[in-house]
C-alpha cells in the first residue's frame, strides 16, 4: 500500500499521450459524498494542554512518584551487598602471585584465599556473583561469535559451525561450542568458607542450579540428541582452545548440567550489555530453620581457583554477595530517580499553578472581554 | 523519455517568437508535383501511432529499475544495501534490503500494470478505423497506418485522427464546425475554413484529382499557431499559393460537428500532433516545505557523516593498545588481521554509516508522498468547494503543493472571470452621447439613466439617426459570434437564456454574446452567417444582408477587432470595436468628448466599455486593404508581425459612433474572500487586461481598495507628465515617510497602487543610459511592499507572468499564488508557486495548466485558510516528527558505541531496526498528517488572521527544527543513560524462572536494547499523542493499536525459536524483561522524564506567549467549558445549523483580538457602508454576507 501510492503521483506526472485518464484519480465530477470523514468532520475529542488541564496530572505524578521513589530507595538501601575484588593487582593481595604467574599452558591451577569479614548478617537467600570489568562482552565481533543452532543441539551445526565463529570455529576438528564467547568462558572456581570464631572452616553450600533463565536452559540450549552419553555425541568435535576440558565434562556430576546446558555456561553465553558487568555464580540458599541467618556476621574466606586472566586488558575480577528484595538487587538509582522526578513534577505543578493564576486569568479575561 | 526532453528543448526555444525551425513539404495524396516545381523529396515522418506506454516486454525490468533508482530515496537504500553486502556489516543486509525490495517490487508491479493499461489504450486508439481516400475511393484503414500526406474523410461526430488541413467540406461554403472540448475544454463550436481553391472538391474522385503540396512549419505545441502555404498545381499553370493558418488546421482530438463530412489531408501524425506535443509534463514545482526538508536532510547527512567519522577516529584512538583491540578473548580472524589499516578504517567508517543510516529518515519520503497523495483527496472531496451550477468540485492536478497553500504571501488574481462572473450583461450603449438601455433588463431604470445624461447635448437629426443605424449595424456585424439553431449544446456554457429558445449565440468571448444579445433587445437581431453574408433582422423586421469580406481578428495587443463588409448597396464599410484607448487615437471625427465622458463614467461604475467606430472605404481603399491583408496572410515568415502592420494601416481614420457598456458581475462572495485573504496577511494583486477605471471600480467593489485607501498611481498618464524616475521616487518617499511615522501613530494608512502595463514595462526595462538610478525595479518593489493592494491594469498575458516572476525573485522570496480562468492567465499560473485555475467560461485552459482548479473564486478562501493551513501544520509536524523520532532511535545507538569499544555493535535487534520506521511508528504519524485538525474549520474560516501563524514556513524554521532535534537528543540521552544506570553495576535482574522462585537472573545486551527500544517506541508515540489535538476514533485506533502491535510483535518475536533465523538472541528477552519489576518502573519513569520537558514547554508557551491559534483553541475550549453547544466542537456536521447565540459568543473574542491589531474590521465595515451609500450602482450579488449573520 505504501509503495503503490508513493508512486502513483510520479506516474501521473510522467504520463504523456492519449490515455491521460489512466491514473488521475483525484478528478471528481460528481457531488462529493457528505460523509464525516470526507468532510473532515469526524467527531473528536479535542484536548488542549493548558496549565489548567496539566496541573492535576503534575500533582498526581508528583504524589505517585515520590512515595514509590521513597519505597524503592528504602528497599534498595536495606539490601545488603558485599563486594570483594580478588584480581590481585596489589602486591599485598593474596591473589597477586596467581595473577602474575598466569599462563594459559599451566596445567596446575593456582589457588588463593581471600579473607574477608561481613559486618552484618545476610538474612534471606544470598546470591553470589562474579563481576568483571573492562571486559567487552558487548563487542560486536564478540557478540556475534556464536552459533545458536549449534547450541540448540543441531547436528549439522555441531559438525560445521557457523562462519560467525571465526577464528574460534575449528582447530583441527570443529569446535563445540564454537565462537569467542564460549571460548572465553569464565573458569575461576569460587568457594566460600565461614571461619568459626573457634577457627574451624565451614564450607558454605553453593547451589549451582537455577542460575540461568529457565527458557534458556530448557529450550534455547540443548545438547545434541541421540545419545545420553555426551562423549559420543560430541565425538568429532574439539574443545574450545582456551578450555581445559571439553564441553561434556563441564559438570560430570550432574548430567542435567552438562554439555551445552551447563548453567554456568548458559549464564556466560548471555552477553552483558556493558563492559563492567556481573554474572550470577551461585545461590546460597536460606537455611531451613529460620533462626540463623544465611550468612552470619563474621570472618570468611573466599577460595579462588585462579584460572581467568584479566590483567592483560586491565580487567578486574570481583566476587559479590547480594541479597535481593521484591524489586531485585540493590539499585539506588531507581529510587533516587523516582524521588527526583516526583519532586520536580510537584514543583512544576506549583509553578504552573501560580502561572495559571496570574496569566491564565488574564488571558481568558483578554479573550472574553 | 528522450523524445520529450528534445521536445521540451524545442518548445522552449520556439515558444513565444515566430521561429522557423524547419519546414516540411507535404505532398497531398503522395503525388509528385509537376516537374516544373522543385524535386519530389520523399520525407520520413513518424506514422500515426500514438505511444504513451513507457516500456516494452523486454526493456521493462532494466528500464523500470533504472527509473526507480533514480529516485534519491531508493538510491540511498540501494547504496546502504550494497555497502551492507560488501562489508562486514553490523546490521544484516535484510534491514535495508527487505524494505527496498518491497517498495521496488510493488512499484514495479503497479507501473507494469499501468503500462499494460496504456498499451491497451494505445492499441485501441491506434487501431480505430479511419476512412482514407485512395485512388478515388474511400478505404477503411487503421488509424496508426495513416501517413503524412494521406487524404482522410471524417464524418460528423468523429474525432480527427491526426492534425489535418481542411480541403473541403460537405457544407457549401467550405467551412466546418469543430469542438475542441477534449483539447482545451472550450465547448463552443469553432469554424474552420477550407482554402477557396480546394473547397469545391466534393467527391472522392475530385479530391483525388487534387494536385498540391503543402509547406508548413514543423510541429510545435501551440494549439493556436500554425503557418503554412498550400501550392495548388493545375494543368500548365503556375502553382497557386494560398496561405494556411490556424483556421485551416484541424487538430487531433477535436471533433467534427454540424458538418456531414470533410476531406482533409494529414500533415502532422502520431507523436507530432499538437495534442501529443501538448501532453508534455509541466515543469515541476517544489514547495517551500520540501526545500526545508531537503535542508534538514543535508544537516542530518552531515550529522550522520560526522558521527561516523567521530566514531571511527575514536575507535582507532581507543584501540591504540593491542590489548584493547584484540584482547585474548576476542581475536580477529586472519583475513581481517591482514587487511591494511586504511582499508580497515574505511570499512569501519562504512559500517558506522550503515549503523547510523536510519537517522536519515528514508521512510519519510514514502510517508510524505503518501500523505500528499492521500491528503489531496480531501480537497476533491470537499463539498463546500463543489459548485452545483457547474457540477464540478475542486480538482487537484498535483498534490505536491498541498502545504504551499498554507504559505501564500502574494495572491495574483485575474479580474475577469475570476473576481467577476464573466457573465456579461449588456447594460447600455451610447451613441454620440445618447444613452440607450434595453428595456428587457432595466425595467424602469431608463428614467434614472436618462436623467443622468441631460448634460449631454442631444440634437436629434438625420446625422444622429444615421449614426444610430450604423452603430447598431456595427455591433451586429463586428463580432465572431455564431448563431446556433439547435438546443443540444449544453446550456451552462451559454449563460443567459433569452429570447427564442430556437436560436442562441455562442462565442469564445462572452462580451460579444452580451453585445449581440443586447442588440437583439434593442431591435436588431443578428440571424446568421450564410454564404459569407451576414443577415440582420432590423427594427422593421426586414432582413438586411451584408457581405462579410474580412475579419480582422481581435488580439490582446491591438485590443480591437474589425470587420470589412459590403452592404447591399455596394458600400464598403469597416466596423471596428475595441478598447477606448485603442480606438480614440484613431478617431478623426465624431462626438469624442461626449462619448469619452460616458465611457469614463461607466468605467468608474465598473462596467466594461467598448467603443465602436467605423470608416467607409472607397473601392480603391478596399482594394488596397485587401492587398495588404492577403500579402500579410501569405507570408510564411513573420506573419503575425506583418498582419499587425497591415491591421494598423487599415484601422485608422475612424468616425466614432459610440460606446457600449457591459456589466460583469462580481462573483459571489468575492469581496469577502479578498477581505479574508488580506486579513490573513496576504497581499492581493489584481492583474487585468482591463482598463484602469473599470478595474479600479471592481477593486473597490471587491474591497481590495477601501475608501480609506490612499491610491498611488503609476500610470502612463502620470509618467507622461513627469519622468518615470521622479514619479517613482515621489511615491517611494510618500510610502516610506508614512512607514517611519506609523511606528508612532496608531492609525495606519494603507496604500493601494495602480500601475499599468506600459509603465510596468518601463519600470522593468533596464535603462542603460542612467546606470546609477537605473534600478527602478528595487524602488518599485519597495513601493509594492508597502502597499496593501496593488492593481495592475492593461496587462498583456506575458506581463502577468513577469510581475509574478518579479515578486518571486524579490529578496524575501515570498510564496506566490496566481489564480485565473482564461488562457491569458496560464503564463502566470505556471510561473507562480501555486497556480490555481478557475473552471470558468473562458475554457479550461487555465484549469488544465493549474496545480489546483476550483469552480469559483470564493472557494479560494477555504482552499487557503482551511486546507492550506491544515496541510501545512500536518506536513510540518510530519517532517519534524520524522527527524525527531529517528534521532531518538539512532542516537542511543551512537552513545552505545562508547560502551562497546566502538565496535559498531547495534543496540537493537535486527527486527526492531527494520520495523521501527516501517510499522511501529509509521501509521500514527501518517494518520496524524492526514486528519489532524488543531482547530476547527469554522474557526479558521472565521478568523483569517490565524493564517499568519503559519506564514513564512513558521513551523519549519531553524529554531523549531533545532528544538525538535534537541528534544530528540535529550530523549535519546534519557533512554540510553536511564537504561545504563539501571544496568550499571547493579542487579537489574530478572525473575528468571518466570515468577516461580525468587531467583535473580542477569540481563544481557539484548535486554538492554529492548528496554531502550520499548521506552523509545512508547515515548515517540506518546509524544505524537500529546501533539494530537483532534482525537477521532482513527487516532485512538492507530496510536494505541501500534503500541499494542509493538508489544504483541515483541512477544511473538521472542516467543519461539524461529527456525529460519541463525540466531536466537531475542528468545524470551522481552518476556523476561517484563517479568522484572524494576523494568516496568524504569520504563514508566523514563517515558515520564522524556515527555516532561515537552509538556512543560508547551504549557508555558501557551500560557505566557500564546499564538493566535492557541488563543482561538482556548476560546473553543472555554466555549465547551461553559457548556454552550457550538458547531465547531460538537459532532454536528452542519456549521449553519449552530444557534446564533453561541455563534456570536464565539465570534466576539476573535473580533476583539483582531481589533487590537489595528481596528481593521471596524473601519472596513464603515467604509464599506459609506461606499454603498455613495454609489448605489455597486453590483454586489450578496452585499452583506461577509460575516455570519448575527443579527437575529
Amino acid at each position: 500500500m505504501m509503495a503503490s501510492s508513493y508512486n502513483a503521483k510520479e506516474e501521473d506526472r510522467h504520463q504523456p499521450g492519449a490515455t491521460g485518464h489512466v491514473g488521475s484519480g483525484t478528478m471528481t465530477n460528481k457531488m462529493p459524498d457528505n460523509t464525516a470523514f470526507k468532510q473532515q468532520r469526524l467527531p473528536a475529542w479535542q484536548p488542549i494542554l493548558t496549565a489548567g488541564t496539566v496541573l492535576p496530572a503534575f500533582f498526581v505524578i508528583g504524589l505517585l512518584f515520590i512515595p514509590i521513589g521513597v519505597g524503592l530507595f528504602v528497599t534498595s538501601n536495606n539490601i545488603k551487598e558485599f563486594e570483594i575484588d580478588y584480581t590481585g593487582v596489589d602486591m599485598s593481595s593474596p591473589c597477586y602471585s596467581c595473577s602474575q604467574s598466569y599462563s594459559w599452558n599451566n596445567t596446575k591451577s593456582c589457588t588463593c584465599s581471600v579473607p574477608f569479614s561481613l559486618d552484618q548478617p545476610f538474612e534471606s537467600n544470598v546470591f553470589m556473583y562474579y563481576g568483571l570489568s573492562n571486559f567487552y562482552q558487548n563487542h560486536r565481533r564478540y557478540v556475534k561469535s556464536r552459533d545458536d543452532s549449534q547450541l540448540n543441539g543441531d547436528k549439522t551445526s555441531l559438525q560445521s559451525p557457523s562462519k560467525e565463529c571465526e577464528p574460534y570455529r575449528s582447530s583441527d576438528k570443529p569446535i563445540a561450542p564454537c565462537g569467542a564467547i564460549a571460548n572465553s568462558l569464565f573458569n575461576d572456581t569460587l568457594e566460600l568458607y565461614y571461619i568459626d570464631p573457634n577457627g574451624s572452616r565451614t564450607a558454605i553450600p553453593l547451589v549451582k542450579k537455577g542460575i540461568a533463565w529457565w527458557t534458556d536452559k530448557h529450550v534455547k540450549f540443548r545438547n545434541p540428541s541421540g545419545n545420553n552419553n555426551l562423549t559420543v555425541v560430541f565425538q568429532g568435535t574439539s574443545k574450545p582452545v582456551n578450555w581445559r576440558k571439553p564441553v561434556f565434562e563441564l559438570d560430570p556430576s550432574d548430567s542435567d548440567n552438562n554439555g551445552f546446558i551447563n548453567e554456568d555456561f548458559i549464564v556466560w553465553m548471555r552477553t552483558a550489555a556493558l563492559p563492567t558487568f556481573r554474572k550470577l555464580y551461585r545461590i546460597i540458599q536460606k537455611k531451613p530453620n529460620n533462626m540463623t541467618p544465611t550468612l552470619p556476621r563474621g570472618e570468611y574466606i573466599l577460595e579462588v581457583t585462579y584460572n581467568y586472566p584479566v590483567r592483560s586488558f586491565d580487567g578486574r575480577k570481583r566476587m559479590i554477595l547480594s541479597a535481593i528484595s521484591w524489586m531485585g538487587g540493590k539499585n539506588p538509582f531507581l529510587g533516587i530517580a523516582y524521588i527526583t522526578v516526583g519532586s520536580v513534577c510537584f514543583c512544576l505543578g506549583l509553578v504552573l499553578l501560580s502561572i495559571h493564576y496570574r496569566y491564565g486569568k488574564r488571558n481568558s479575561a483578554d479573550i472574553s472581554s | 523519455m528522450d523524445f520529450s526532453v528534445l521536445r521540451n528543448l524545442i518548445s522552449r526555444y520556439c515558444a513565444g517568437e515566430e521561429y522557423w525551425v524547419d519546414s516540411r513539404t507535404v505532398y497531398i495524396g503522395h503525388k509528385e508535383p509537376p516537374p516544373a516545381a522543385e524535386a519530389y523529396i520523399p520525407q520520413r515522418y513518424p506514422d500515426n501511432r500514438i505511444v504513451s506506454s513507457k516500456y516494452t516486454l523486454w526493456n521493462f525490468i532494466p528500464k523500470n529499475l533504472f527509473e526507480q533508482f533514480r529516485r534519491i530515496a531508493n538510491f540511498y537504500f540501494l547504496l546502504i544495501f550494497l555497502v551492507q553486502l560488501i562489508i562486514d556489516t553490523p546490521t544484516s543486509p535484510v534491514t535495508s534490503g527487505l524494505p527496498l525490495f518491497f517498495v521496488i517490487t510493488v512499484t514495479a508491479i503497479k507501473q507494469g500494470y499501468e503500462d499494460w493499461l496504456r498499451h491497451k489504450a494505445d492499441c485501441s486508439i491506434n487501431e480505430c478505423p479511419v476512412d482514407m481516400v485512395q485512388q478515388g475511393t474511400v478505404v477503411r484503414t487503421q488509424s496508426s497506418k495513416l501517413r503524412v500526406g494521406d487524404v482522410v474523410m471524417v464524418r460528423e461526430d468523429e474525432t480527427f485522427p491526426c492534425d489535418l488541413i481542411l480541403l473541403s467540406s460537405s457544407r457549401g461554403d467550405g467551412t466546418c464546425y469543430v469542438t475542441t472540448t477534449s483539447l482545451d475544454g472550450e465547448s463552443s463550436h469553432k469554424t474552420y475554413y477550407a482554402v477557396p481553391d480546394t473547397m469545391a472538391f466534393k467527391t472522392e474522385q475530385e479530391v483525388d484529382s487534387l494536385h498540391a503540396t503543402i509547406e508548413c512549419e514543423q510541429p510545435q505545441p501551440d494549439l493556436y499557431k500554425f503557418v503554412g502555404r498550400i501550392n495548388i498545381y493545375k494543368e500548365r499553370e503556375d502553382p497557386i499559393a494560398r496561405p494556411l493558418g490556424a483556421e485551416n488546421l484541424l487538430l487531433r482530438g477535436a471533433t467534427l460537428k454540424n458538418t456531414g463530412h470533410i476531406y482533409a489531408v494529414a500533415i502532422y501524425t502520431g507523436m507530432d500532433t499538437k495534442m501529443a506535443l501538448n501532453y508534455q509534463s509541466k515543469s515541476q514545482k517544489r514547495s517551500a516545505v520540501e526545500k526545508s526538508m531537503n535542508a534538514f536532510l543535508i544537516v542530518y547527512l552531515c550529522i550522520l557523516i560526522s558521527k561516523a567519522v567521530i566514531n571511527t577516529v575514536l575507535k582507532y584512538a581507543w584501540q591504540w593498545s593491542a590489548d584493547r583491540d584484540e584482547p585474548w578473548y576476542n581475536h580477529r580472524t586472519e583475513i581481517d588481521r591482514e587487511r591494511h589499516v586504511v582499508i580497515r578504517a574505511f570499512t569501519d567508517f562504512l559500517a558506522f554509516m550503515v549503523l547510523f543510516n536510519y537517522i536519515i529518515p528514508v521512510s519519510m519520503y514514502v510517508t510524505v508522498e503518501m500523505q500528499k497523495f492521500l491528503g489531496s483527496y480531501f480537497i476533491a472531496w470537499d463539498k463546500d468547494m463543489y459548485d452545483e451550477e457547474l457540477g464540478v468540485g475542486a480538482q487537484v492536478n498535483t498534490s505536491d503543493l498541498n502545504e504551499e497553500l498554507g504559505q501564500v504571501e502574494y495572491v495574483f488574481t485575474d479580474k475577469t472571470g475570476t473576481l467577476t462572473e464573466n457573465n456579461m450583461e449588456f447594460i447600455e450603449c451610447c451613441v454620440d452621447g445618447h444613452v440607450y438601455i434595453p428595456h428587457a433588463i432595466c425595467n424602469g431604470q431608463i428614467l434614472s439613466a436618462a436623467s443622468s445624461i441631460d448634460m449631454i447635448d442631444s440634437s436629434p437629426g438625420g446625422y444622429r439617426r444615421e449614426h444610430e443605424d450604423l452603430f447598431f449595424r456595427a455591433l451586429c456585424l463586428c463580432h465572431t459570434v455564431q448563431a446556433k439553431e439547435e438546443e443540444t449544446v449544453d446550456s451552462i456554457k451559454r449563460g443567459i437564456h433569452l429570447g427564442k429558445p430556437t436560436s442562441f449565440y455562442i462565442s469564445s468571448s462572452p462580451d460579444e454574446v452580451a453585445l449581440v444579445e443586447g442588440m437583439k433587445r434593442l431591435g436588431y437581431t443578428y440571424l446568421r452567417l450564410k454564404d459569407s453574408h451576414m443577415e440582420i433582422l432590423n427594427k422593421d423586421d426586414e432582413i438586411e444582408r451584408f457581405e462579410l469580406l474580412h475579419v480582422l481578428n481581435f488580439d490582446s495587443v491591438r485590443r480591437r477587432m474589425s470587420v470589412i463588409v459590403k452592404s447591399s448597396s455596394g458600400e464598403y464599410l469597416l466596423f471596428c470595436k475595441g478598447a477606448d484607448t485603442s480606438i480614440f487615437p484613431r478617431v478623426v471625427s465624431g462626438k469624442v468628448e461626449q462619448v469619452r465622458a460616458r465611457v469614463e463614467q461607466n468605467a468608474v461604475e465598473g462596467l466594461r466599455t467598448l467603443c465602436v467606430a467605423y470608416r467607409s472605404l472607397s473601392p480603391a481603399e478596399y482594394e488596397e486593404a485587401c492587398h495588404q491583408l492577403s500579402d500579410a496572410k501569405l507570408a510564411l515568415k513573420d506573419r503575425e508581425q506583418r498582419l499587425a502592420q497591415a491591421y494598423d494601416l487599415i484601422e485608422r481614420d475612424f468616425t466614432l459612433l459610440g460606446a457600449t457598456a457591459v456589466e460583469d458581475r462580481l462573483q459571489e462572495k468575492a469581496a469577502d474572500t479578498i477581505e479574508s485573504l488580506q486579513k490573513a496577511g496576504m497581499k492581493v494583486w489584481v492583474l487585468t487586461g482591463d482598463k484602469m477605471e473599470t478595474a479600479a471600480a471592481t477593486c473597490y467593489a471587491s474591497k481590495l481598495f477601501r475608501r480609506s485607501t490612499q491610491i498611488l498611481e503609476l500610470t502612463k498618464k502620470r509618467t507622461e507628465e513627469q519622468s518615470l524616475h521622479d514619479v517613482l521616487f515621489d511615491l517611494s518617499r510618500t510610502v516610506l515617510r508614512q512607514r517611519s511615522l506609523s511606528g508612532l501613530s496608531v492609525e495606519c494608512q494603507d496604500y493601494g497602487l495602480i500601475i499599468d502595463g506600459a509603465t510596468l514595462s518601463a519600470v522593468l526595462k533596464p535603462s542603460p543610459e542612467s546606470s546609477g538610478s537605473g534600478n527602478y525595479r528595487e524602488i518599485f518593489l519597495e513601493i509594492c511592499r508597502n502597499c496593501s493592494a496593488v492593481l495592475c491594469c492593461r496587462m498583456a498575458p506575458l506581463q502577468k507572468a513577469q510581475i509574478v516572476k518579479l515578486i518571486k525573485a524579490s529578496k524575501e522570496h515570498p510564496i506566490t499564488l496566481a489564480i485565473g480562468d482564461g488562457a491569458n492567465d496560464v503564463s502566470m499560473i505556471l510561473e507562480a508557486h501555486v497556480g490555481i485555475g478557475i473552471m470558468g467560461k473562458e475554457g479550461r485552459q487555465a484549469a488544465r495548466n493549474s496545480d489546483y482548479a476550483i469552480p469559483k473564486f470564493k472557494h479560494l478562501k477555504k482552499m487557503l485558510l482551511v486546507h492550506g493551513h491544515f496541510y501545512y501544520i500536518r506536513i510540518a509536524e510530519l517532517v519534524q516528527y520524522f527527524f525527531y523520532k529517528n534521532v531518538c532511535f539512532i542516537f542511543p545507538q551512537f552513545l552505545y558505541q562508547f560502551f562497546c569499544g566502538f565496535s559498531q555493535q547495534p543496540l537493537y535487534d535486527t527486527a526492531y531496526l527494520t520495523l521501527y520506521n516501517i510499522s511501529f511508528t509509521s501509521l500514527p504519524i501518517l494518520l496524524y498528517s492526514l486528519i489532524e485538525k488543531h482547530i476547527s474549520i469554522e474557526m479558521l474560516k472565521r478568523d483569517p488572521t490565524l493564517y499568519k501563524d503559519v506564514a513564512k514556513n513558521a513551523l519549519l524554521r531553524w529554531p523549531v527544527f533545532l528544538y525538535w532535534t534537541c528534544l530528540g537528543l535529550f530523549n535519546a540521552c534519557i533512554f540510553f543513560f536511564g537504561a545504563y544506570f539501571l544496568f550499571d553495576n547493579t542487579t537489574f535482574t530478572s525473575n528468571g524462572q518466570l515468577m516461580t522462585t525468587n531467583t535473580q537472573m542477569m540481563f544481557g545486551n539484548w535486554t538492554f536494547g529492548t528496554l531502550v527500544f520499548t521506552v523509545l517506541v512508547f515515548t515517540v508515540t506518546l509524544k505524537l499523542a500529546l501533539d494530537t489535538h483532534h482525537w477521532t476514533w482513527i487516532n485512538h485506533f492507530v496510536i494505541w493499536g501500534s503500541l499494542l502491535f509493538y508489544v504483541i510483535f515483541s512477544l511473538l518475536w521472542g516467543g519461539i525459536i524461529w527456525p529460519f533465523l541463525n540466531y536466537q538472541r531475542m528468545y524470551y528477552v522481552f518476556m523476561q524483561m517484563l517479568s522484572s519489576g524494576p523494568a516496568w518502573l524504569g520504563i514508566i519513569l523514563l517515558i515520564a522524564i522524556s515527555l516532561l520537558p515537552d509538556v512543560v514547554k508547551k504549557v508555558l508557551c501557551r500560557t505566557l506567549w500564546p499564538t493566535a491559534t492557541e488563543r482561538a483553541q482556548r476560546v473553543r475550549a472555554d466555549g465547551v467549558h461553559e457548556g454552550s453547544v457550538s458547531p465547531a466542537t460538537g459532532p454536528d456536521p452542519s456549521p449553519v445549523a449552530g444557534g446564533g447565540g453561541s455563534e456570536r459568543d464565539m465570534l466576539c473574542p476573535a473580533r476583539t483580538c483582531e481589533g487590537e491589531r489595528g481596528g481593521e474590521g471596524v473601519r472596513a465595515a464603515r467604509t464599506y457602508d459609506s461606499m454603498m451609500s455613495h454609489n448605489p450602482n455597486y453590483l454586489l450579488s450578496q452585499p452583506l454576507d461577509h460575516a455570519p449573520s448575527d443579527g437575529h
